[in-house]
C-alpha cells in the first residue's frame, strides 16, 4: 500500500466530517430498534469524538493495526462508550453496529472520492473495511470482557454468601451447603469449617447438603476429604440432607461412605449428634 | 542433639511439639517414645502439635508410625490440636492417620485417652473414639 492511498481516509475523514457525521448518525438512527436507550445529543457527541479520534489515529499513516500507540485514544474511547453501553442493557451487536454503521458512509466518500481510479479505489476501500471490522471487534470483545468482570465479582460475593458455619448446639457446628460444590468452593468450605471447629471447640460438626443439586465422584471426593480433615483435628462429622436420588447416584457411582455418618435430614443428624454428646459426657464423666 | 521432652502424667505420657519438627528430632522422638513407654509401662501417648504449623508426608508419616508403635506396645495414642492446615496438607498428601484417635485440645485429649484406656479395661464394647 503506497503513501498516496493511505492518506485518503484521513483526508476524507477531515474534509467531510460533518457530511459522515449526519449520514452515519442516519444510518445508525435505522438500525436502532424505536425507543432507542441512548440519546440523540449523546450519540450525537461520541460518533463526533469517535470520528475526530479515527482522523487523528489515521493521520499517523498506520490504517490497519488497532493495536499500535496511535489507536490508543480511540481504543479507550471506544472501551468507555462500549462499557456504558453495556450498563445500559445494549447487546454486543447494537454496540457493534455503532462502528459498523459507519462503513457505508465512509464507502460512498471513498466511491466517489476516488471514481477513476478503480485500483486505489479497490485498496483504499479494503484497508477501510478492515480497520473498521477491527475496531467493532474490538467493542465486541470490550462488551465481553466487562460481562466476564460483573460475572467474576459476583462469583466472588456469591463464595462468600454461600459458606456460612453456624453454631447449632453447644459444640455442635452446621454447614448447609447450597449450590454446586467445585474444588475452589470446596477449598473456601473446608477451610471456614475447620477455622470454626478451631475457634468454638466444637465436637460435632454437621454437613447439610440439602442445598446441593447434584453429587458426582468429584463432589463426594471434597466431601469425604474435608470430613477426613475434621477428624484428623478432632471432630466427628456427619452429613446429612442426602434426598434420595443423590442417595440413588452415590451408590451407582460406586463412592464409599462407609466410614461417615449420613443421615436423611437435618433434625436427624442433630439427633444423633446430641447423642454423640451425651453418650461422650457419660464415657468421659468420672468413674465414681 | 535436641530432644522433645517427653512428660510422665499418671499412667500417661505427654509430649508436647514446640518447635520445628525436622526429619532428625523425629527420629529422636520415635526413638525417645518407644523407650519411655517400654520403660515406665504407660497406658497412653498423648501428642500434642497445636503449635505444629507445617507437615510434610515424613512427619505426617512419623506421627502414625509412632502411634502404631505406641499401639504394639500397649499405649494408645491420642494426637491433639492438629491446625486445619495441617490437617488439609496431611487429607491432600492422602495421609489420613487411620486408627489414630485425635482430639481438639489437650483437655479433651486426656479425657479421651482415660475414657479409653478404661474402657479396654472395662468393656471393649463401647466405642468412645474416633478411630474409624
Amino acid at each position: 500500500m503506497s503513501a498516496a492511498t493511505d492518506a485518503v481516509i484521513p483526508r476524507i475523514l477531515k474534509a467531510h466530517e460533518a457530511d459522515l457525521l449526519d449520514e452515519w448518525l442516519r444510518e445508525q438512527a435505522s438500525a436502532f430498534r424505536p425507543g432507542s436507550k441512548i440519546s440523540e445529543n449523546e450519540l450525537r457527541g461520541q460518533a463526533r469524538e469517535f470520528l475526530s479520534l479515527l482522523q487523528q489515529a489515521t493521520q499517523s499513516g498506520n490504517i490497519t493495526d488497532i493495536k499500535g500507540p496511535s489507536y490508543g485514544r480511540v481504543r479507550d474511547m471506544l472501551g468507555d462508550v462500549t462499557r456504558s453501553r453495556g450498563l445500559q442493557g445494549f447487546s454486543p451487536s447494537e454496540t457493534a453496529i455503532f462502528v459498523f454503521s459507519l462503513k457505508r458512509p465512509l464507502f460512498d466518500r471513498i466511491r466517489t472520492e476516488l471514481a477513476t481510479d478503480p485500483e486505489s479505489l479497490a485498496m483504499v476501500t479494503w484497508s477501510a473495511s478492515e480497520l473498521l471490522d477491527k475496531l467493532g471487534l474490538y467493542t465486541t470483545e470490550v462488551h465481553q470482557k466487562s460481562r466476564e468482570e460483573v460475572i467474576t465479582r459476583q462469583q466472588a460475593e456469591l463464595l462468600e454468601l454461600s459458606t456460612p458455619v453456624v453454631k447449632l448446639w453447644d459444640g455442635i457446628l452446621a454447614l448447609p451447603m447450597i449450590g454446586t460444590l467445585d474444588s475452589a468452593r470446596t477449598q473456601i468450605v473446608m477451610e471456614s469449617l475447620l477455622a470454626r471447629i478451631v475457634e468454638t471447640g466444637a465436637e460435632i460438626a454437621i454437613i447439610d447438603i440439602t442445598g446441593v443439586p447434584t453429587v458426582d465422584t468429584l463432589t463426594a471426593q471434597h466431601l469425604l476429604k474435608t470430613v477426613t480433615a475434621a477428624r484428623l483435628m478432632g471432630a466427628d462429622c456427619i452429613i446429612s440432607g442426602i434426598r434420595p436420588q443423590i442417595a440413588q447416584t452415590i451408590v451407582h457411582l460406586g463412592v464409599d461412605l462407609s466410614g461417615v455418618i449420613t443421615k436423611a435430614t437435618l433434625a436427624d443428624a442433630l439427633r444423633r449428634a446430641l447423642e454423640m454428646r451425651g453418650q461422650r459426657d457419660r464415657l468421659l464423666k468420672p468413674r465414681g | 542433639m535436641d530432644h522433645i521432652p517427653i512428660l510422665k502424667l499418671r499412667d500417661f505420657l505427654l509430649v508436647t511439639i514446640q518447635v520445628d519438627m525436622h526429619d532428625r528430632l523425629a527420629m529422636q522422638l520415635q526413638d525417645d517414645l518407644t523407650a519411655r513407654i517400654s520403660e515406665t509401662g504407660a497406658r497412653g501417648v498423648l501428642m500434642d502439635i497445636s503449635s505444629l504449623d507445617i507437615v510434610d508426608s515424613f512427619i505426617g508419616r512419623m506421627i502414625a508410625n509412632i502411634a502404631a508403635m505406641a499401639r504394639v506396645l500397649d499405649a494408645e495414642t491420642v494426637v491433639v490440636g492438629m491446625q486445619p492446615a495441617v490437617a488439609i496438607t496431611l487429607v491432600e498428601l492422602g495421609l489420613t492417620l487411620p486408627g489414630v484417635r485425635t482430639a481438639l485440645n489437650v483437655d479433651k485429649g486426656m479425657a479421651l485417652l482415660e475414657s479409653a484406656t478404661r474402657e479396654i479395661g472395662d468393656s471393649p464394647a463401647a466405642d468412645a473414639g474416633h478411630t474409624e
